[in-house]
């Protein structure tokens, strides 16, 4: 465990510190992130005014689903995008071969080999809308409460780090799975609207086939106090089962594995 | 060529974007007080996504991967200006776009049965010529972008710049309609609602300016065309062939 946490140390502080060579592209995602965010508030406000209301979501209870939505696409960029892109890369170039004979879990070193800043403003910007909208749409902030939703924020940040990695397996078999992170992106925009914003038929595609419920309207509800009991077990088990299913099938995918050249 | 099949069929899919959207605006009371008529928000968001997909431009990805690759040198010995060739990937892509479009409206139609139309054949070529145009100025802006790369090895970074806006006010996350006026007045003076609500709803069949339409996407073309080969010529004064 140790080992690991070491490991951990230098992979992020060479990472770092090979990004902020580039400062100019720094500042140029922060003027992004803050254009996008101010755009996808516009966007969700088209849909409310004159008294109206989203599936049940009042302005600012909406504004915490987004805010989640945009901590966690930050976080993508920080981590996920990064990382799991370079999976495409190792297959194709065979240096996933390198990987596999470290004396260090391949998935460990896959998944968090580097870090870039470039979703930083946006976790910034989540976080803030979150910490704005929260309060004014009744949450009732208790030690306990909160200990809660982070518990389920995490469970879907581990929901949504087991579908990219899925996604990315899939790259031993078919190499170029580049485009299929991008239809992946696509569907979990979804997650910027609560579900029950959605037509019955699409709801239960985002619950049960591709988790996006679990993403950002659970943890928004429990952030709130909204949320149940058995909506809480189930979003950790999503968690666990997503997880789950990513190693076996890292696993699996390893046996099929014929490297580059050969 | 089945790999790329695969590849195209992805990209088709990652637009689904749109109909994500509509799903919303179905549900939602601010949909019905757009008052498009009925069926009118069905046909509005898969025109956009026909016009996305058929007016998509990457230039400045492939132009920055040759740039830094070594690739251009060649290209800019050649008697025919390098974005040419470009503008030939471009179109001959969208080309093969063309049956998993087709699956998508078929798929459309199946589930939306409500938003049935056949356009008629004027609209439907004016819907082309629309589409052409916003292509046409998508293309240039990256050009401009790409150009830039000249200068900086990282220009790409830019586009997301331009994306942003794009997204917003280009009418493919909510038709103008649905802005407050202000808001809406403002974004004409862009190029980006020319890039898709207007051929949009020409091709949707909705009530629209179709004159004030291309006059505004001839004027951004006038605008943009110059500039884009102005910048273009001072740039490979400067460019150094990398990585040859």
């Amino acid at each position: 465990m140790g080992r690991y946490l070491r490991t951990l140390r230098r992979f992020w502080g060479t990472a770092l510190a090979g990004q902020l060579e580039y400062q100019l592209n720094v500042g140029i995602e922060l003027v992004a992130a803050a254009a996008n965010l101010a755009g996808s508030v516009f966007i969700l406000s088209l849909f409310f005014g004159q008294g109206r209301q989203l599936g049940g979501w009042s302005w600012q209870a909406a504004l915490v689903v987004q805010g989640i939505y945009t901590l966690l696409d930050g976080v993508a960029s920080t981590w996920l995008r990064p990382n799991l892109g370079a999976i495409v890369t190792h297959v194709r170039e065979g240096t996933l071969d390198f990987v596999l004979l470290k004396p260090i879990d391949s998935q460990f070193w896959l998944s968090l080999r580097t870090l870039s800043p470039a979703g930083l403003s946006e976790i910034g910007l989540g976080l803030g809308l979150v910490a704005w909208a929260a309060p004014r749409a009744g949450a009732a902030f208790s030690p306990g409460g909160l200990a809660l939703a982070l518990l389920v924020m995490l469970a879907g940040l581990v929901t949504l780090y087991a579908l990219w990695f899925l996604l990315a397996t899939t790259s031993i078999w078919f190499v170029k799975t580049w485009n299929a992170t991008e239809v992946l992106r696509a569907a979990l925009t979804a997650g910027r609207f609560p579900i029950s914003a959605y037509p019955p038929g699409l709801r239960l595609l985002f619950t049960l086939v591709l988790p996006v419920a679990f993403l950002t309207t659970v943890p928004a509800e429990t952030l709130l106090g909204r949320s149940t009991a058995p909506l809480v077990g189930a979003a950790l088990l999503v968690a666990g089962l997503s997880l789950g299913l990513s190693r076996a099938f890292w696993r699996f995918a390893l046996r099929h594995y014929t490297s580059a050249s050969s | 060529m089945s790999e790329y099949r695969a590849e195209i069929a992805l990209w088709a899919l990652s637009g689904l974007l749109p109909f994500i959207m509509l799903a919303l605006w179905r549900q939602a009371p601010a949909g019905a007080a757009l008052a498009l008529g009925p069926g009118g928000l069905d046909r509005y968001f898969l025109s956009a996504y026909l016009v996305r997909q058929f007016s998509v431009v990457w230039v400045v990805f492939a132009f920055e991967e040759d740039a830094l690759l070594g690739r251009l040198s060649p290209y800019l010995l050649q008697p025919l200006h390098p974005l040419w060739r470009y503008v030939a990937a471009h179109l001959s892509e969208q080309l093969t776009r063309l049956p998993f479009a087709a699956a998508i409206v078929a798929v459309f139609f199946a589930v939306y049965p409500a938003g049935f139309w056949i356009p008629s054949l004027p609209r439907l070529l004016l819907a082309a010529v629309a589409t052409l145009g916003a292509f046409a100025i998508g293309f240039l802006l990256q050009s401009l972008i790409a150009a830039l790369c000249f200068w900086s090895e990282k220009a790409s970074a830019l586009e997301r710049l331009l994306f942003v806006p794009f997204l917003f006010f280009s009418g493919l996350l909510a038709p103008l309609a649905a802005f407050p006026p202000a808001v809406r007045a403002a974004a004409q003076w862009t190029p980006f609602p020319w890039l898709i609500d207007f051929p949009a709803r020409v091709l949707a069949g909705l009530p629209v300016d179709v004159a004030a339409g291309f006059a505004a996407q001839l004027a951004w073309i006038a605008l943009l065309l110059p500039a884009a080969l102005l910048l273009w010529r001072l740039g490979v004064r400067r460019y150094t062939a990398m990585g040859a």
